[in-house]
C-alpha cells in the first residue's frame, strides 16, 4: 500500500506523486497543491480531520478523504525532525 | 468643451490579499453597493479621481484564486470577463497580489492576462517584504510578464499613486497572452478551436467551451460553436488540469528569474499562533470566549444606544402629534410610519455590533482557523467548518448569515446550513424575548450574581442554536440530496485589521440590512397601520353603536372613548382577522388580541411588539405608559386573571424561538436554493414546530 498525504504525521514532508483528477476538484489543483510539489503536514484538527497542509506555498486546510487520496512519498520523517 | 474621461477598472485577486482596501483607499466614500442582475451577488463599485478630468470607475470583484469559478460569488468573475455584458466591460484589470504568495496569485493573473485584455499587476503588503526575506526583481518581472508592475503597500498608502498612473496609462498596456500553454494541453483540439472562434481570443474560447454550464447566458453568435465542441466532461476536466500544471509550470520558469525568499523567515509566527490558536483545549475555549465576549456586547453594550432610539422616536412621534392637525395624514404619520421607522433603526446598534466582531475576525484570519477547529463537528449534523460563519452572524439576521453559506462547496451541506440558519436567534427575536421575559421573570439574582432574566435570555439563545443543530442532524439522515461534499480553505496569514476596511464592511453592510429588510417593516407597518383603522359598515357606526349599548351606564367621556376605541379594534380588518384565527391559537393560551400580532409579525418577528403596543394603547389609562405596563395590565376575559401569565409567555416564547416568520428570509431562501420547495419547508417545518411545541409548553404550565 502506497502513502498517502493522509499517512503523514505532523511535521513530515512529502513529495506528491499523484492526484486521481477525476475525484479532486480542479480548485485544489489551482490553489498549488500539484504533482511533483513538496507537502508539509503542519497540523491535525483536534478531532483528527482536518488536516492543515502547507504546499507549494500555499497554507490550506482539506480533509482527510480527500487527503487520502493523494499519494505521496515521504522525504523527511519524524526521526529525521527529531535528529536535526 | 472639456471631456472627462471614464475609464472602466476591474479590480480582482485572491481572497485576503488587500484588494478591498485597495478599493477602499482609491475609491473613498465614493462607493455604490448593489446586485448584480438576477443574483444576490453584492456589487461594488466606487469612483476615483485619476488626474484632471480623467476618472476611473473601479468594480470590486468578488475573491477568487481563479477564474474557474467553484461558487456563485466567483461566477461573477467568469461572466464578467466573458463579456456578456459589453457596456461593462473592463478598459483594464487591476490583479491585486500577496507579496507573499505571488506564486498562486500568478496563476489568477496568467488567466487575466490570456484574456488578452489589459492587466495590471498591482503587489501588495510590501511593508512584508523585509520581514519575510523577500526581493523581486520588478524590471525583469515586468518584461517576463509583459505588463504593467505595481508594488504598493495598502495599508501603509505606499504606491497608490503609481497604480493611478498605471490606469490612466492602460492603452499602453499591451493584450499580448502569456502563458503559451494550448499546443501542450491538446495542439488538435486548439487548433480546431482557434479556427472557429477567431473572432474571440483563444482562452476566452476555451472558458466559453467548458464554462458553459457555469454561464447565464452565452453572446448568441458563439452558441452554435460551442454546442459543437461539447465533449464529455472527464475529457475537459482532465485538459483543466494539464493546464493548471502547465500554468504553475510557466509560472515558476518566471519566479525562479524574479523572485527569492528566505523560507526560514516565513512561516515562524504564523506556527506559533496557530499552534495556540488551533489547540485541542485551548482553540475551543479561546473560541467560546470570543463568542461570549461578541453576545455580551450586544446584550450590554447596545442597550444604550437602543433605548436612547426607543425614546427619541417615541418623543418624535408626541412631537409630530402635537404638531400636526389631527387627520388621516396625521394619524398614518403617528401610528404607522414613525414607529415603523422606529422599529428599524433600534436594530442598527446591535446588529453593527455583530457586523463588527465578524469583520475582525474575518480580517485577521482567525475565521478560517474557526472552520478548520469545527469542520469535523458540524459535519456530524450535516454541515461543514464553513457553516460556523453563517450560524454566528445568523445571530444579527438571517439574510447575510444564508447568504454567507455560498462559500461552503458541498450543495447538502450548505442547504442544510440555509435551512438551519434562522433557527438561531436572529435580532428581531431579541424585542420580543425582552419584552415577554420582562413580563414573566421576576427581576432577582441567583447567587447574588446571575441575574435571572438574562439566564432566561440566555436559555432560549441555546434553544436556538441546538435546534439548528438537531434540525442539522436531522435533515443530514432525511435529505436525499447528491453531489459530492468537499471542503478546502486557505489559512491565511495572521493581519491587524485595516480600521479603514473594518469600519467600512460595517457602515455597507448596515446600510444593506436597514435599507433591505426597513422597506418590508415599513411596508408592513403601514399596511398594519390601515387594517387596524378601517373595517366594515360596524367599524363606521362604532361610535353610534357603542353610546345606544351603553345609554344606561354613567360613564365619563374618558371611559366612553376607551369602549369605542375597544370596540373599533375588534371590528376593524385586523380584528375580524385576529378573531378568525382565536379557535387555533386558544390551545396555546392567546387570545385574538395576540392572534393580530402572530398575523403581523408572520412577515417580520419584530413587528409583534409594535402591533401589541398599537393593540393596546386604544386601552391605555394615564397610569401605564410603555408597552410592558400595558400589556401587564392586560386582563383574561375568561379567567379574570392576568393575561400575560407565565404559562402564556413561555408558551409565546417557545412560538417565537421556532416559528419561521420572516418574508425576507423566506425571500433569500428562495433565490439561493433557486426553488420554492425549500423555503416552503421551512415554514411549514418550522411552524409547525413552533405549534406542537407551544402547545406542550402551555399545556404543561397550566
Amino acid at each position: 500500500m502506497s502513502t498517502t498525504l493522509a499517512d503523514l504525521i505532523v511535521g513530515e514532508i512529502g513529495i506528491i506523486d499523484d492526484i486521481p483528477i477525476d475525484s479532486v476538484p480542479l480548485k485544489l489543483l489551482e490553489m498549488g497543491c500539484l504533482p511533483g510539489k513538496q507537502v508539509e503536514l503542519m497540523q491535525i484538527a483536534p478531532l483528527k480531520d482536518p488536516l492543515y497542509i502547507k504546499v507549494n506555498g500555499s497554507h490550506l486546510a482539506i480533509r482527510k478523504e480527500t487527503a487520502s487520496l493523494i499519494k505521496v512519498t515521504k522525504i523527511k520523517n519524524l526521526c529525521d525532525i527529531l535528529k536535526s | 468643451m472639456r471631456h472627462s474621461e471614464v475609464i472602466n477598472v476591474a479590480l480582482v485577486g485572491n481572497p485576503n490579499t488587500g484588494k478591498s482596501l485597495l478599493f477602499n483607499q482609491l475609491t473613498g466614500l465614493n462607493q455604490k453597493v448593489s446586485n448584480y442582475p438576477g443574483v444576490t451577488v453584492e456589487k461594488k463599485t466606487g469612483t476615483s479621481k485619476m488626474q484632471g478630468e480623467v476618472f476611473a470607475k473601479i468594480t470590486d470583484l468578488p475573491g477568487t484564486y481563479s477564474i474557474n469559478p467553484s461558487s456563485l460569488d466567483e461566477n461573477i468573475v467568469l461572466q464578467t470577463f466573458i463579456g456578456i455584458d459589453k457596456k461593462n466591460y473592463p478598459d483594464v484589470v487591476v490583479v491585486v497580489a500577496d507579496v507573499e504568495n505571488l506564486k498562486r496569485n500568478l496563476f489568477l493573473f496568467s488567466q487575466i492576462k490570456d484574456l488578452e485584455i489589459p492587466a495590471i499587476l498591482v503587489i501588495n503588503m510590501s511593508d512584508r517584504m523585509e520581514k519575510r526575506g523577500i526581493s523581486i526583481d520588478i524590471e525583469l518581472l515586468k518584461k517576463e510578464l509583459k505588463s504593467e508592475v505595481v508594488l504598493i503597500s495598502a495599508r501603509k498608502r505606499l504606491g497608490i499613486g503609481k497604480v493611478k498612473r498605471a490606469i490612466i496609462n492602460y492603452k499602453e498596456a499591451n493584450t499580448l497572452k502569456i502563458a503559451d500553454i494550448a499546443d501542450r494541453i491538446d495542439a488538435q483540439f486548439f487548433k480546431e478551436l482557434k479556427e472557429k472562434f477567431n473572432d474571440t481570443s483563444l482562452y476566452k474560447a476555451w472558458l466559453l467551451v467548458t464554462q458553459s454550464h457555469n454561464l447565464t447566458s452565452v453572446p448568441p453568435k458563439f452558441i452554435d460553436r460551442i454546442e459543437s465542441f461539447k465533449a464529455d466532461k472527464v475529457k475537459f476536466n482532465k485538459m483543466q488540469n494539464k493546464e493548471t500544471i502547465l500554468r504553475y509550470q510557466y509560472i515558476n520558469h518566471i519566479l525562479k528569474k524574479t523572485y527569492t525568499t528566505d523560507a526560514e523567515k516565513a512561516t515562524g509566527m504564523r506556527h506559533k499562533i496557530d499552534k495556540v490558536l488551533t489547540h485541542k483545549i485551548f482553540g475551543y475555549l479561546i473560541f467560546a470566549f470570543i463568542l461570549l465576549l461578541i453576545f455580551q456586547s450586544i446584550f450590554d453594550w447596545a442597550t444604550v444606544p437602543m433605548d436612547l432610539i426607543d425614546s427619541t422616536f417615541a418623543n418624535l412621534s408626541e412631537w409630530t402629534k402635537n404638531q400636526l392637525p389631527e387627520g388621516v395624514f396625521s394619524n398614518l404619520l403617528v401610528e404607522g410610519i414613525i414607529p415603523g421607522i422606529g422599529g428599524i433603526v433600534i436594530f442598527i446598534p446591535q446588529i453593527a455590533i455583530l457586523f463588527l466582531f465578524i469583520a475582525i475576525l474575518e480580517e485577521t484570519g482567525y475565521m478560517s482557523r474557526v472552520v478548520f477547529l469545527m469542520d469535523k463537528i458540524m459535519r456530524r449534523f450535516g454541515m461543514s467548518g464553513k457553516s460556523v460563519v453563517p450560524l454566528v452572524s445568523g445571530t444579527a439576521c438571517a439574510i447575510p448569515a444564508i447568504m454567507a453559506a455560498r462559500n461552503i462547496e458541498g450543495w447538502k451541506e450548505r442547504l442544510v446550513t440555509i435551512l438551519v440558519t434562522p433557527f438561531t436567534t436572529c435580532s428581531a427575536r431579541l424585542p420580543v424575548y425582552a419584552i415577554l421575559i420582562a413580563l414573566i421573570i421576576p427581576q432577582q439574582r441567583i447567587l447574588g450574581i446571575f441575574s435571572l432574566q438574562g439566564l432566561a435570555l440566555m436559555s432560549l439563545y441555546l434553544l436556538g442554536f441546538t435546534s439548528a443543530i438537531a434540525s442539522g442532524w436531522l435533515l443530514n439522515k432525511t435529505l436525499k440530496v447528491k453531489g459530492k461534499s468537499f471542503f478546502i480553505i486557505e489559512m491565511p496569514a495572521y493581519k491587524i485589521p485595516s480600521l479603514k476596511n473594518i469600519v467600512f464592511t460595517v457602515l455597507e453592510k448596515t446600510k444593506a440590512f436597514v435599507f433591505g429588510a426597513g422597506k418590508i417593516i415599513l411596508a408592513i407597518s403601514i399596511i398594519l397601520w390601515f387594517l387596524a383603522s378601517n373595517g366594515p359598515a360596524s367599524f363606521d357606526n362604532a361610535e353610534e353603536i357603542v353610546k345606544s349599548k351603553v345609554e344606561n351606564k354613567q360613564l365619563n367621556k374618558d371611559e366612553l372613548e376607551k369602549h369605542i376605541a375597544t370596540y373599533k379594534l375588534e371590528n376593524s380588518y385586523i380584528g375580524i382577522a385576529g378573531k378568525a384565527i382565536e379557535p387555533a391559537i386558544k390551545p396555546l393560551g392567546y387570545d385574538w388580541k395576540i392572534g393580530i400580532a402572530l398575523i403581523t409579525s408572520f412577515a417580520a418577528r419584530e413587528v409583534f411588539v409594535s402591533t401589541l403596543a398599537t393593540i393596546y394603547s386604544v386601552e391605555d389609562n394615564e397610569n401605564t405608559n410603555t408597552i410592558k405596563e400595558r400589556m401587564g395590565a392586560e386582563i383574561n376575559q375568561d379567567t379574570g386573571k392576568k393575561r400575560f401569565n407565565f404559562p402564556v409567555g413561555m408558551s409565546l416564547l417557545v412560538f417565537y424561538a421556532f416559528a419561521m416568520q420572516c418574508v425576507s428570509t423566506l425571500a433569500i431562501v428562495k433565490r439561493e436554493t433557486n426553488s420554492w420547495k425549500w423555503p416552503l419547508l421551512q415554514l411549514f417545518g418550522m411552524t409547525a414546530l413552533a405549534y406542537l411545541a407551544s402547545f406542550i409548553t402551555f399545556t404543561v404550565l397550566s
